[in-house]
């Protein structure tokens, strides 16, 4: 790994649990901004997707993406970004694998894309792969990001996200 | 669990704090949208498994003979 991967902030959720994880104040000194993300929330199903906020909000957001679920591929376009992830009644102690990158997130005059690679753990039939094309079309400069799990879920314990720096020299 | 972790990358400051009121409102409201998604969802199965059980029924034949014709 280059070693103009520099790591900004790490979060790891406790026993009690927790509705959103944020990162305020962003540095806008780098390049680009990866975030790696590990999951498990607490709704009755075996995946829920994770909503993602930028500047607090999900307004000026759209996606593509493909999606294998175990039992056949799909394509969608929608509305803000998501990705998917672990939830409760995935293989117990199995948490998701997620990559958020995003490109000259500093920029205050060109919109940003936000690619994901999201992976949902279980060991069973239904598991979830999704590649991501997210647009925030905004030129406004990224300075918070916010993951909320989907239809009012938390984070269970011992889910963690971490925010990178990448600069280009 | 109605909580936020906030961690301020400028300080390292981690701090958790209860959801605002507007968080809170909208937290209700994807609660209700995925439930009434759910539920459509279960509607839709539980119609389908009824059509096809009645399609077998018509057809004179059982699940699994169907899926050798399919084969």
């Amino acid at each position: 790994m280059p070693n103009t991967f520099t790591k900004i902030a790490s979060v790891t959720v406790g026993s009690g649990g927790s509705s959103s994880l944020d990162f305020t104040s962003i540095p806008q000194t780098y390049t680009d901004l990866c975030l790696k993300i590990s999951t498990r929330d607490n709704a009755a199903s075996v995946q829920n997707n994770i909503i993602f906020k930028i500047n607090g909000v999900t307004t000026s957001q759209s996606l593509r993406y493909l999606l294998g679920n175990g039992s056949g591929p799909s394509s969608v376009s929608d509305t803000p970004i998501y990705f998917a992830s672990n939830a409760n009644n995935s293989t117990s102690n199995t948490f998701s694998n997620i990559e958020v990158y995003i490109p000259n997130y500093a920029s205050t005059s060109v919109n940003k894309s936000v690619s994901v690679d999201s992976v949902s753990e279980n060991n069973a039939t239904a598991a979830y792969a999704q590649l991501t094309a997210g647009l925030y079309a905004s030129n406004t400069a990224i300075t918070s990001i916010s993951i909320t799990g989907n239809g009012g879920s938390s984070f269970l314990q011992y889910s963690t996200a971490t925010l990178y720096g990448i600069k280009n020299s | 669990m109605t909580t936020a972790i906030e961690v301020n990358c400028a300080t390292g400051e981690v701090t958790e704090r209860p959801l605002t009121t507007e968080e809170l409102a909208q937290r209700e409201a994807d609660a209700a949208v995925f439930a009434a998604t759910k539920h459509e969802e279960e509607v839709a199965a539980a119609e389908a498994a009824i059509a096809k059980a009645a399609l077998l029924t018509k057809l004179g034949i059982t699940a699994d003979e169907a899926k050798l014709l399919l084969a």
